[in-house]
């Protein structure tokens, strides 16, 4: 279930689209996730407040969506492009790959909500599979 | 068994109560053939499925989508009792449609994305909505 050229062109355009909204939707989806998805605050003990809206969410759901940024920019390699952000995540964060569909899945519901006539099944499909591909390079170094 | 919050069990009637079915049910069937298509296998029989625009404007498609989302209701007025109330649909769904298990959580994915895109959610909804289907 590799992007094919169709696929990437789809994500880009996507990408141009929502990108001013980044922080907004980064935020919004881990706040969600932190919510729907309890056994993921488990990575945040250190966060006085893990609820929706509270700064610690606001600035990771930040700094996740500038990793998922670079992922649009270096998207015809990703494994190569994501190097460093998996080694992060293998060795210093050592968070389950499990839980990258998790986040995935709670990115493409904001998407939903915020341009819902622009998140065509299309658009859908492909930020979908673009997300999977960026969870698989995260993953690249685990093991 | 599932223990709902008195907010969950609101949340979840308003939210089929505003529902409109004839749009909703279409409309998430199509998008999990779509960016699910190995679940298309269940559907040989449904004619053209050959491309997103054929799968959205395909009449069975629009007819199970509607089905589907009516199955739904059963469950949203038997809240309390969701397992026993679907004991005939789960034999029908692995006796006879052979479908794997994992397509319902597909299928519960698309239905939370086409009714965000129809309505703004609270978090709690979303989990409403997953747990239910489940």
């Amino acid at each position: 279930m590799s992007l094919n050229e169709s696929d990437k062109a789809v994500v880009r355009a996507t990408w141009s689209k929502i990108s001013k909204a980044a922080d907004v939707i980064g935020a919004d989806a881990l706040g969600r996730m932190l919510c729907i998805y309890p056994q993921t605050k488990t990575y945040f003990t250190h966060w006085p407040d893990v609820k929706p809206g509270s700064a610690h969410v606001k600035e990771h759901g930040r700094k996740v969506m500038t990793g998922v940024a670079m992922g649009v920019a270096k998207i015809d390699d990703l494994s190569a492009g994501l190097l460093e952000l998996s080694e992060r995540h293998a060795f210093q964060l050592r968070v389950d790959p499990a839980n990258f569909k998790l986040l995935s899945h709670c990115i493409l519901v904001v998407m939903a909500i915020m341009y819902p006539k622009d998140f065509t099944p299309e658009v859908h499909v492909a930020m979908d599979k673009f997300l999977i591909s960026l969870s698989l390079a995260i993953s690249e170094k685990y093991r | 068994m599932v223990e709902w919050t008195d907010f969950e069990r609101a949340t979840i009637q308003d939210i089929f109560a505003k529902l409109d079915y004839e749009d909703v049910g279409p409309a998430t069937l199509a998008r999990c053939l779509v960016v699910y298509p190995w679940t298309q296998r269940y559907f040989g029989n449904f004619g053209n499925l050959y491309n997103a625009s054929a799968i959205i404007q395909n009449p069975m498609v629009a007819v199970h989508g509607k089905t589907i989302v009516h199955g739904l209701d059963r469950a949203v007025k038997n809240i309390d009792n969701i397992k026993d109330t679907y004991a005939e649909l789960s034999v029908l769904h692995s006796e006879k449609l052979h479908v794997d298990p994992d397509n319902f959580k597909l299928l519960a994915d698309c239905l939370t994305i086409v009714v965000a895109a129809f309505q703004k959610f609270l978090a709690v909804v979303v989990s409403s909505l997953g747990r239910q289907y489940h």
